[in-house]
């Protein structure tokens, strides 16, 4: 995922964004991203899934991915066309499981407080950083530790074992 | 250090496991069940191995949607039955033999004291009750280990859980776990491990840790952990596993916060809509009129909580127009509760049994809710919309407390029925 820059508009939510709001238990009966993606969100608000557009992100406050270990739910959100997700805060299952999916997920308390519903961002991976240009202002992500940023440049858990082997 | 670091450290060769550090190790068991296991394959898949690590140490339980609600569920079980074949996986549970998966591996004789166990279900810290580093993980964590018997972990800092007193009556381990996740909070304990000490351990029994344990996930917690002492030693002894009594006392070497908890002053618990840190009291528990009652889980679906139930139960009935679900943990629970006559007091109540599955606890099936119904379960999360419909509400509490409430229709002391 490194040097991509992402592009989208900000979907707010709340604090402990548990997976069960993120894709209801009784959608785990595919791993399609696509057929997960349709109902992201769902225990929320039904509604949300028709207001994403691809390269959206969520932004999201404390604890985001609480709750069952389910890897269907970063996989519903990249199903969904959401291109990152930023947080005040995650859960550590889900932290695990958006690396081995491939999702980007983001740590800043700073820039979860200022954005606003709808505001455009510009994310630069690569750079750690996140741009509100809606805004005009900008907050620096902390850099991922050394060993969890070997597995994302490999593409997931499953290409970095595939590297070594 | 720590439990929890000793076992990281032992298991990665290291005489030290600093909190923090990323390490590699090998892993004693893995697990996976109908929902997060069809994903684990297809990882295991990509992964390019022809055999799993060890055939003996991959455990598959089909328990979520079981016995099968529909087409989709049914293929999904199809995939992993096909899989357990093919690789030989020798602890598969199908159908008469299945139990709710953190209910069946320790009375399977699956868990050992020390162990290093993963699996694809966030209530795997169930283990840390007998001495085990358990922690849920994705299906790609453990797809990946299915392959190659080992993952990587950061090594967690320790919360020490001093227990003290005794448990009143009608008190028990769901009670402990809901008064502090209340105090935690539900990220409270996140990254960190609950490390419970004190002579309050031997006041609990073994299927009290066995609750609490399978709880402090619901503090983010990432690992819980009790001392292995003598009546841990005689269960494990029970299930065909030797082990050795370790002291109870606190270990304060490498705690990164202290919590203390007084059994003897802890009332009944209830977690009110729609977080599990929402504990109160029995007794301020708002009056609500209950339209469903569930007993069971892998949370308190063993014998213990069964006879709790049973106890308040006994010649009375569920309130009218009220639907008591009661759900035996594992076939084992199933026929011990039989021969009990557990099964009798339950019916007589009006209650309905189901085979063992985890079904309404994730609004699966077997007692979904619909719009703006409300529930009592002994289960573990009461999120919105948990148990079906999004304007449906979930309270918590332990097995006397629901049976105790299914009879009145309301929530309930169970000291004012018995």
């Amino acid at each position: 995922m490194n040097g991509s820059v992402l592009q989208g508009r900000a979907h707010k939510l709340g604090d402990h964004v548990n997976t069960d709001l993120i894709i209801p238990a009784t959608y785990l009966v595919s791993t399609d991203p696509a057929e997960l993606g349709k109902h992201l969100m769902e225990g929320l608000d039904p509604d949300f899934v028709g207001r994403v557009r691809p390269g959206d992100m969520i932004v999201a406050g404390e604890n985001f991915g609480s709750g069952s270990s389910r890897e269907h739910a970063p996989l519903a959100i990249k199903g969904a066309g959401i291109s990152c997700v930023i947080a005040s805060s995650f859960a550590r299952i889900f932290f695990r499981n958006a690396v081995n999916a491939g999702l980007p997920i983001l740590e800043s308390p700073e820039a979860v407080e200022s954005i606003q519903e709808g505001d455009q961002l510009v994310v630069d991976l690569a750079r750690g950083r996140i741009e509100d240009t809606t805004a005009s202002v900008d907050f620096p992500v902390p850099a991922y530790p050394e060993f969890m940023r070997r597995i994302m440049d490999a593409g997931g858990l499953i290409d970095h074992l595939k590297s070594r082997a | 250090m720590s439990r929890t670091r000793r076992i990281l450290a032992e298991h990665a060769g290291l005489d030290e496991a600093a909190p923090g550090a990323f390490l590699e190790v090998p892993v004693d068991l893995v697990l996976a069940n109908d929902v997060t296991a069809p994903l684990a394959i297809q990882e295991f898949g990509r992964l390019g191995r022809e055999t799993v690590f060890d055939p003996a140490r991959v455990v598959l339980v089909l328990d979520h949607f079981t016995p099968n609600r529909d087409v989709a569920s049914a293929e999904q079980c199809a995939g992993v039955r096909r899989f357990a074949l093919e690789h030989g996986i020798e602890r598969f549970y199908d159908c008469g033999e299945v139990g709710i998966e953190h209910v069946l591996l320790p009375e399977e004789g699956l868990v050992r004291p020390g162990d290093v166990i993963i699996g694809a279900d966030s209530h795997t810290c169930t283990y840390g009750a007998l001495g085990a580093f358990a922690t849920g993980m994705g299906s790609t964590d453990v797809g990946a280990a299915m392959g190659t018997g080992e993952t990587w972990i950061k090594v967690p800092e320790a919360i020490e859980v001093l227990l003290t007193g005794r448990p009143r009556r009608w008190v028990g381990g769901k009670d402990v776990i809901l008064h502090l996740i209340g105090a935690l909070g539900v990220d409270g304990a996140t990254y960190r491990s609950l490390e419970f000490t004190g002579e309050g351990v031997s006041a609990l029994s073994v299927e009290g840790r066995l609750t609490i344990a399978n709880m402090v996930i619901e503090a983010g917690a990432k690992n819980g952990i009790f001392p292995v002492d003598g009546q841990a030693v005689d269960f494990l002894a029970s299930v065909g596993v030797d082990a050795v009594a370790a002291p109870v006392e606190p270990d304060r070497f490498g705690y990164s916060g202290e919590m203390t908890v007084d059994l003897s002053a802890l009332e009944p618990q209830v977690a009110l809509p729609s977080l599990p840190e929402n504990a109160v009291a029995v007794g301020e528990a708002p009056t609500v009129r209950l339209d469903q009652v569930v007993i069971g889980s892998c949370t308190n679906g063993r014998m213990e909580d069964l006879r709790s139930a049973a106890e308040v139960l006994k010649g009375n009935r569920a309130a009218p127009g009220l639907r008591l679900i009661v759900i035996p943990g594992s076939a084992r629970v199933y026929r011990q509760a039989l021969d009990e006559g557990l099964f009798d007091v339950f019916l007589d109540a009006g209650a309905v049994i189901s085979p063992p599955t985890c079904g309404p606890c994730l609004g699966g099936h077997m007692g979904v809710l619909a719009a703006g119904e409300k529930a009592l379960s002994t289960t573990n999360r009461n999120f919105v919309g948990r148990m079906g419909h999004r304007d449906s509400e979930v309270y918590l509490s332990n097995p006397a407390v629901a049976a105790a409430s299914a009879v009145t229709g309301s929530i309930t002391d169970p000291g004012e029925i018995v």
